[in-house]
């Protein structure tokens, strides 16, 4: 992690003038902001050595200038109490070696709740690095009518102060201002002993008063809405609606979306194909490039999809009630509310899920939402889900053509792993992992509309992950498997597939696999499939597409002539138990700090994916 | 749960868990480790300050609390550590608002 390209803040810095900090608690619309002002030049990358994220984006001024931006980690004080803390102060410090030393800061504290905000202004302020302190949501307070006299807070902080809204784009000139001037560094304040919370609580309340703060009056449409969203009985219903929502939509409204995609993917691999001679290339491009990574690619719309609803519902506050709500349910199984956002984002990736688990203050419940997590249906099983359940279930409508038998069949994956997960964290937590109800604390945030840019990015971002995997991982596997499909070569030409080297492999393992229904052309998916889940799908369209029995069948239909139905049932639940991601495994190891756990949970999900599709296997066929 | 000791004002003392939908008290004693209440405190939960409960998770818990501007959930077995006088002024007419 040396060089300047896997490093961002380095990299960002080294062509820029300045570098700023953008700081502020939870909930104050940083992120919004950050998006604003780099849109998209902007990196996510690690900070080395560490699981905090690191945010940092370019900003270009009017005169051809470039500040760099980092994002550090919503905090509520420099309190160095949690990892997240502990980057941030030591960023701010210049105690990391990684990451320069900002020459500037942004301080950005939600206007609507000012006085509790402020508190935060006293340890920054206290560094003695020029600050432009940002408080934002200004159309918030402006529609709920508070106020407040920024020359005097200004004068009050020795610092500028810029009166901003985010999510509308208003003031932001004046945060341009600061990023184009050169700020001498300020005069040292009265500031209160930073530890003693009450005092800072009260010289925040003092700086707002003497400022002629007035808070806005409550937020009228987040209380009407949480009367609704958390209502006894309304409440829970809405929940799963909303998820049941998600679910259909994610299979009615992907469909065409794909449908184009694997056309157009159709269509250039038959292009490639007409502009080659008939060669060795044309075959690895055709079979093992088309064959493998384009069968891939067409989920990226259903994938992107599922991320925009888990976007639209973190963004709009939703997420927060949900955690309120499941919070009784998790602690049942042992863990707490915190560990339903952890468990939620693992219904999309369990690498970013694991890495979120660090809001869990107490360790055992963390390592529990850690082993649990991969156990959610994440959206590399889709692609395989999707396969399996087109080829061997005809859709018809289910509960009043509110749902149809393939929505309820996904749904029913999906519970089946979240109900293991659960059961597993019950185990776990009566277990090795036993310790006493810890704390639950969340913020409320307020209501907002997702902003279009926001949630723009992340998908943005989701597709480059997506992409590159694609790209690295899945195109790897591909030709590799492409090279031993062709291998051992007789008289200039390739062997039949049957007697290739995977040939050989799949037919050694068949005895294995056979318990459970499955050929060895599945068997070889099984084994590329360890690399990443949606890897079997690519690997699977490359041996159809070498047999010359099954060379013109699609892959829905190739596959109906090699699983019986209970095969099939088996292949989704030895999808839905077995740890096949490398990147999962890897981040683990990281977070946990060596191989135990790791080695642990691949041990004892792939005894569960082998048990389960063994007995669907036996129970269906 | 309801602690009938008497406190130097000769109001009744409770906790956190005794405050009713829109009822309010004011915060006298966080019972908890140091770095628990630090967070809360953080959080606005210090001593002296105004808390009003409000609406809860299906079941009433964990339970959401307004302080200092913002909108907290705790579980029970927090709230129950949070010592309060209660005040009977501090009840919000319309809880919807």
């Amino acid at each position: 992690m040396s060089t300047c390209h896997s490093c961002p803040a380095a990299s960002a810095t080294a062509a820029t003038h300045r570098v700023v900090a953008v700081i502020g608690p939870p909930n104050c619309g940083k992120t919004t902001l950050f998006n604003r002002l780099t849109g998209l030049r902007q990196k996510v990358a690690n900070f080395p050595g560490v699981t905090v994220e690191q945010h940092t984006g370019i900003v270009r001024l009017s005169d051809g200038r470039e500040v760099g931006l980092i994002d550090l980690p919503g905090l509520y004080s420099l309190h160095p109490r949690s990892e997240d803390e502990k980057i941030a102060a030591d960023v701010l410090l210049g105690r990391r070696r990684d990451t320069p030393r900002p020459d500037g800061i942004l301080l950005i504290l939600d206007s609507t709740n000012l006085g509790r905000h402020l508190m935060l202004a006293a340890p920054i302020l206290s560094l003695g690095i020029p600050t432009l302190v940002v408080l934002n949501m200004a159309d918030d307070l402006r529609e709920r009518g508070g106020s407040l006299d920024l020359a005097s807070l200004s004068a009050q902080l020795g610092a500028p102060v810029a009166l901003v809204s985010a999510r509308r784009g208003e003031g932001l000139e004046q945060i341009f201002k600061f990023f184009g001037e050169t700020r001498p560094t300020p005069r040292p304040l009265e500031l209160p002993v930073l530890s003693d919370i009450p005092r800072c609580r009260q010289w925040a309340g003092r700086v707002g008063d003497r400022s002629s703060y007035h808070p806005p009056a409550p937020p009228v449409w987040t209380r009407r809405l949480d009367s609704v969203f958390l209502h006894p009985v309304a409440g829970p219903i809405i929940f799963g609606l909303v998820v049941i929502a998600v679910f259909q939509s994610i299979f009615t409204a992907a469909t065409p979306l794909m449908d184009g995609t694997r056309d157009l993917i159709a269509l250039s691999g038959a292009w490639v194909g007409s502009l080659l001679p008939d060669s060795i290339l044309r075959s690895l491009l055709v079979e093992g490039v088309w064959g493998g990574v384009g069968q891939v690619l067409v989920f990226l719309p259903q994938i992107l999809l599922l991320f925009l609803f888990i976007g639209i519902l973190e963004d709009s506050g939703y997420l927060a009630r949900a955690a309120l709500i499941a919070d009784r349910t998790m602690a049942r199984f042992g863990l707490q509310g915190k560990s339903f956002i952890p468990l939620l984002s693992a219904y999309a990736c369990a690498v970013p899920a694991i890495l979120s688990t660090r809001t869990i203050e107490n360790k055992r419940d963390r390592i529990a939402t850690i082993l649990i997590a991969p156990f959610m249906t994440c959206s590399a099983r889709l692609p395989v889900y999707t396969l399996i359940i087109a080829a061997f279930l005809p859709e018809r409508p289910v509960l009043g053509g509110f749902l149809g038998t393939r929505a309820t069949a996904m749904l029913g994956l999906y519970l089946l792993g979240f109900l293991t997960a659960i059961a597993t964290a019950r185990v776990l937590k009566s277990s090795i992992l036993r310790s006493t109800r810890t704390q639950f604390v969340l913020e409320m945030p307020s209501y907002r509309w997702p902003t279009l840019q926001s949630l723009g990015l992340r998908l943005l971002d989701r597709s480059k992950v997506f992409v590159r995997r694609a790209g690295t991982v899945i195109l790897t596997v591909a030709i590799v498997l492409w090279i031993l499909a062709h291998l051992p070569v007789h008289d200039g030409k390739a062997p039949p597939i049957e007697q290739s080297v995977v040939g050989v492999l799949g037919h050694t393992m068949e005895p294995v696999i056979r318990p459970l229904g499955f050929n060895w052309k599945i068997g070889i998916g099984l084994i590329t499939s360890l690399a990443a889940r949606e890897v079997i799908v690519g690997t699977l369209g490359t041996i159809y597409g070498m047999e010359p029995q099954s060379q013109a069948l699609d892959l829905e239909r190739a596959l109906q002539k090699d699983l019986t139905f209970g095969g099939a049932v088996a292949l989704l639940v030895f999808f839905a138990f077995a740890l096949q991601c490398f990147s999962t495994i890897a981040v683990v190891r990281r977070e946990t700090g060596g191989w135990k756990w790791p080695a642990a949970q691949f041990a004892y999900m792939i005894t569960l994916a082998y048990l389960g599709a063994f007995a669907a296997n036996r129970l269906l066929s | 749960m309801l602690q009938l000791s008497v406190n130097k004002r000769g109001l009744p003392k409770s906790t956190l868990i005794d405050l009713r939908r829109g009822e309010g008290g004011i915060l006298e004693d966080l019972d908890l480790p140091e770095e628990d209440a630090r967070r809360l405190m953080e959080m606005g939960f210090l001593p002296g300050s105004r808390i009003i409960a409000a609406l809860s998770a299906p079941g009433g818990d964990p339970r959401v609390f307004r302080v200092d501007g913002s909108e907290v959930a705790l579980r029970r077995e927090t709230a129950a550590r949070l010592k309060i006088r209660c005040d009977s002024s501090l009840r919000e007419a319309d809880l919807s608002l």
